[in-house]
């Protein structure tokens, strides 16, 4: 049953072929004998995955057709759900039981899919390897010495192992694409506002967005149906209808423009990333797509504009973490600012401190103009990049990383060379478009990911262009070895 | 030396809508501790803010009552400080683009002199809760009801040169608000709060002194004892060779002084930079215009349409509109049938006075304008003397019906038949031989006692100027 796609499951569990209760049950022992080569949960609840396993049977014999009916997930620990711990992969929140449902685990619930848990992944979603997690690295199950990727590793990890169907993450400069590709997985990261960031915990606001993480883009299409709209209680959330992503996924590609920006395929490109990446865009040209060569020439600022805009708005969104109300509180403390120190100092990694420590800064009196608000600006001429590009073409393709996964440990003590990891997903989330990474031809054994990005609320196109290369290739179905 | 003072404040006014600023709690004063504070407020993991819509249309009606510079864009921004009663760490603030901008606010002193002050700016906040250090064992209680609840901070130029007017700033931004229904002006609850900005120059200077900033001023009485124990703090400091320290100092009501709170150098670096959570304002002429139907008539604009159409005094029209409540209440009570001098006169002397011994606001009082003006009307038809009136008033305070039923049941009716009186008149000059002749051989004086004799008779039924007309009469003839 793990080898099926949702799409596949729902058919079966609405043709009564077996139950979710059987399939949830197939999931969790699947959990039990395979997490810990990985690491990839920091929370499993069987119990309420089977009361919410019976209800979907329940529900679907009543005549309940939802496509998310009674299929088991997981979700990355970023979201809020009501009961059960949400840590954010840190020791701040490793006691923190969220007294409310994120708007996305709610509409995931309400569709009738089945939460079998919580996802580990990087701290406060800062990294880019999953070594961050105060619940410790997640592994990658095409080898398990090397890195999944971040910050939603654990997410990416339980999916190309087949943990579970599929698993939503979040993505504030490739969170959800750079693991996907790294663990030969398809992840989608939508247009800044079309799914509600509410009950999400705040990592970089103007940049975070969810989106799902599964096994083709046919799968992604019914999650992102399920999680995407207007909420009245995130005000950036956008009032845009929300399209059928599943009833465009086989429109023909023929005249699709597809621009590859020449700094994407420049120094630090892996040759072999390329040539795999090169080859999946051959199958585009045989459908029918028309292929260019483009420019975004302000690309080398994106890292560095990121590394200023994340780190500002995460100095100040992780302040509410401070001992009083919630979360972890240092033991006796003889004053506040004692209180203070010591529960953020304790409470906080390595990594969360320093990005918190770069943001003071950039926010500071007589630095502000200089780093934030010059961020900024760099921002806009990277938004610009982009709308010219669009004039252009339909859809932007490139590589989601430079390489294949790297080793667990390989550059943690680098954090400017795991930066760099980022380096072709970050733009998209500066500009706010959606991007898609989806598993192209591997490279010695490892994933590589395709990314394509779109224009604004360009998701249903993205999902097509996608999908029609899934159907012409198996790479979104093999398995790493170990996880059959 | 002479010294000039000057004065700038910052107001904070409570806004009056349902909800917080951000969130869907209630901001009822009183409630238990952290009962009016949900997960929004209390700045959960995940939480967003959304902007209540009703808090931005009050601030534009602020900003058009004083005829400020409204942009069509405004932001918020957060205001960064760790401090236990602020949950997210961050106050939701505004800095650049402040929703209402340059505006003025004409003031009048006592002289009957106007003057102009010039308001800075005027910005949408949120508050903080509220720390409590008593009763908990020297540890601190948090109480986060107040969290979120709207406020606009309503910034002037440093305009005022004196105390005086700095007061009479005060009191007329506070009546401002009251009468445009967007601040409850409750002092004590501290739903309007002062905190003031006091230097001193040489007469004649143009730059400006060091100033120093005071907070905890919840009265117009204690607005005017800190400023001038300031004043007199640092022109002593001064004169006796120190100079002035840029500092935040508390008032104290209890000793009556100002100390120290903290300094410049202790003051924290904001970090504002705008709210990623919450998209700009956008102020259309559209929104503007309906800001603009929905605003009451102004104070300035009430005194003198009382002075013109109800033929007030200057003074009596200026002391009717200084609460929106009182000049309500007479109008209602002109509605209701009423002389408008008599009816000005009586709302704030008898009613005024009534309301005053007994502790009452205006909104609690138990006799309605309606009752006023059917009790005043019978003052102008003569069916009742004035004096009468006072009795009626009473009997209608205690619950005891209108006017007309009192008058009724009581049986107090004036007596206006001429030959009623007549016979009481011979009655009282016929029992009164002796101070008849004193009246008639040129002591005068003793009409009142007359009158008072004639009033006994009729128990204060007679109408006094029928009563005074027939005895000159019968006395003199």
């Amino acid at each position: 049953m793990h080898t099926k796609t949702i799409a596949e499951l729902g058919a079966g569990l609405r043709a009564g072929e077996f139950s979710s209760v059987e399939l949830t049950h197939h999931f969790l022992q699947r959990i039990e004998r395979l997490e810990e080569n990985l690491n990839s949960l920091v929370t499993v609840t069987p119990e309420s995955a089977l009361m919410a396993a019976e209800a979907a049977d329940q529900q679907m014999k009543s005549g309940h057709a939802d496509p998310l009916m009674g299929i088991p997930i997981l979700q990355k620990d970023i979201f809020c759900t009501r009961g059960v711990k949400t840590s954010c992969g840190s020791r701040m929140l490793d006691n923190f039981i969220s007294p409310y449902d994120a708007t996305v685990t709610e509409r995931l619930m309400q569709a009738g899919a089945v939460s079998l848990g919580k996802a580990n992944m990087d701290e406060f979603a800062m990294g880019s390897s999953n070594e961050t997690s105060y619940y410790g690295p997640v592994k990658n199950p095409w080898d398990t010495a090397r890195v999944p990727g971040g910050s939603s590793g654990g997410s990416a990890a339980a999916v190309a192992a087949r943990l579970a169907v599929a698993a939503t993450g979040t993505d504030t400069g490739g969170s959800i694409r750079q693991p996907a590709a790294l663990c030969g997985i398809t992840g989608l990261k939508p247009t800044y506002g079309r799914v509600s960031r509410f009950g999400m915990i705040a990592f970089a606001s103007s940049l975070d967005q969810a989106g799902p993480m599964t096994h083709s883009a046919e799968d992604a299409a019914l999650m992102l149906q399920a999680m995407a709209g207007f909420d009245p209680k995130d005000s950036t959330s956008a009032d845009e209808p929300v399209p059928d992503y599943s009833a465009s996924l086989g429109d023909s590609l023929q005249g699709l423009r597809i621009g590859l920006p020449k700094e994407y395929f420049g120094e630090g490109l892996d040759p072999a990333v390329s040539a795999s990446v090169e080859s999946a865009i051959e199958v585009y040209r045989q459908l029918g797509a028309e292929v260019m060569e483009i420019s975004l020439p302000n690309t080398g600022l994106a890292v560095p504009t990121y590394y200023v805009v994340a780190p500002a708005e995460c100095s100040s969104n992780l302040s509410r973490f401070d001992g009083v109300r919630f979360g972890y509180r240092c033991e006796n403390p003889h004053d506040l600012e004692d209180l203070y120190k010591r529960s953020r100092g304790e409470g906080f990694g390595p990594e969360v401190k320093r990005r918190i420590m770069i943001g003071t800064y950039a926010l500071s009196a007589g630095y502000y103009d200089a780093y934030y608000l010059k961020a900024q600006k760099t921002r806009h001429l990277i938004s610009d990049d982009f709308r010219k590009a669009f004039e252009k073409v339909d859809v932007i393709m490139g590589p989601t990383t430079p390489t294949t996964a790297f080793g667990l440990g390989e550059k943690m003590d680098d954090p400017v060379t795991m930066y760099l990891n980022d380096i072709y997903t970050i733009a998209t989330n500066l500009a706010g478009l959606p991007g898609i990474s989806l598993p192209v031809a591997p490279v010695n054994g490892l994933p590589v990911g395709l990314q394509i990005i779109g224009n604004y609320f360009a998701e249903a196109k993205l999902l097509n262009v996608a999908h029609r290369f899934q159907r012409e290739s198996e790479w979104h179905r093999q398995m790493p070895v170990g996880f059959e | 030396m002479q010294w000039e003072t000057v004065i700038g404040l910052e107001v904070h006014a409570q806004l009056a809508t349902k909800s917080k600023i951000f969130s869907g709690a209630s901001i009822a004063y009183g409630a238990e501790p952290n009962t009016q504070a949900c997960i929004v407020d209390l700045g959960f993991p995940g939480v967003l803010p959304v902007l209540n819509e009703e808090a931005v249309n009050m601030a534009l009606k602020f900003g058009l009552a004083v005829n400020a510079e409204i942009g069509e864009r405004s932001i918020f921004a957060r205001k960064n400080y760790f401090y236990p009663d602020l949950p997210k760490g961050y106050q939701i603030s505004q800095f650049e683009l402040p929703i209402v901008g340059k505006g003025a606010l004409t003031i009048d002193l006592d002289d009957g002199v106007q003057k102009v002050i010039g308001i800075t700016r005027a910005h949408l906040e949120e508050d903080a809760g509220k720390s409590l250090h008593e009763d908990f064992h020297g540890m601190t209680g948090i109480d986060l009801n107040r969290a979120g609840t709207p406020l606009l901070e309503i910034v002037s130029e440093p305009d005022m040169r004196s105390i005086k007017e700095a007061v009479a700033y005060a009191r007329k931004i506070h009546q401002l608000v009251v009468y445009l229904g967007i601040c409850d002006g409750n002092m004590q609850e501290g739903s309007f709060r002062v905190d003031a900005n006091l230097s001193i120059r040489p007469m004649g200077q143009e730059p400006m002194g060091t100033r120093t900033e005071l907070k905890n001023i919840n009265s117009f009485r204690f607005l005017e004892r800190a400023l001038n124990y300031e004043l007199e703090r640092q022109i002593d400091l001064v004169e006796s060779g120190g100079q002035v320290v840029q500092e935040t100092r508390l008032y104290d009501a209890d000793r009556d002084e100002t100390r120290s709170m903290r300094s410049k150098e202790e003051a924290n670096d904001y970090r504002y930079f705008p709210d990623p959570d919450l998209l700009p304002v956008e102020i259309n002429p559209a929104r503007l215009d309906a800001a603009r139907q929905d605003m009451p008539e102004l104070p300035d604009q009430k005194r003198a349409r009382f002075e013109s159409d109800f033929n007030l005094s200057a003074d009596d029209a200026g002391k009717l509109t200084q609460s929106r409540p009182q000049a309500d209440y007479f109008e209602a009570t002109v509605e209701a049938g009423a002389d408008s001098k008599m009816a000005a006169n009586w709302v704030m002397v008898e009613l005024g006075g009534a309301l005053n011994k007994a502790g009452l606001e205006l909104n609690n009082s138990p006799v309605s304008p309606q009752q006023l003006g059917g009790l005043l009307k019978r003052i102008a038809d003569n069916t009742i003397s004035g004096k009468i009136a006072k009795q009626v008033f009473e009997a209608i305070w205690k619950g005891e019906g209108d006017a007309d039923s009192v008058i009724e049941a009581r049986g107090l009716k004036q007596i206006t038949d001429s030959g009623a009186i007549e016979a009481i008149i011979a009655e009282v000059i016929a029992n009164n031989p002796k101070q008849v002749d004193q009246f008639r051989a040129g002591k005068e004086k003793l009409l009142g006692f007359f009158v008072g004799q004639v009033m006994k008779a009729t128990q204060g039924k007679a109408s006094p100027g029928e009563v005074n007309k027939i005895l000159l009469g019968k006395l003199k003839g």
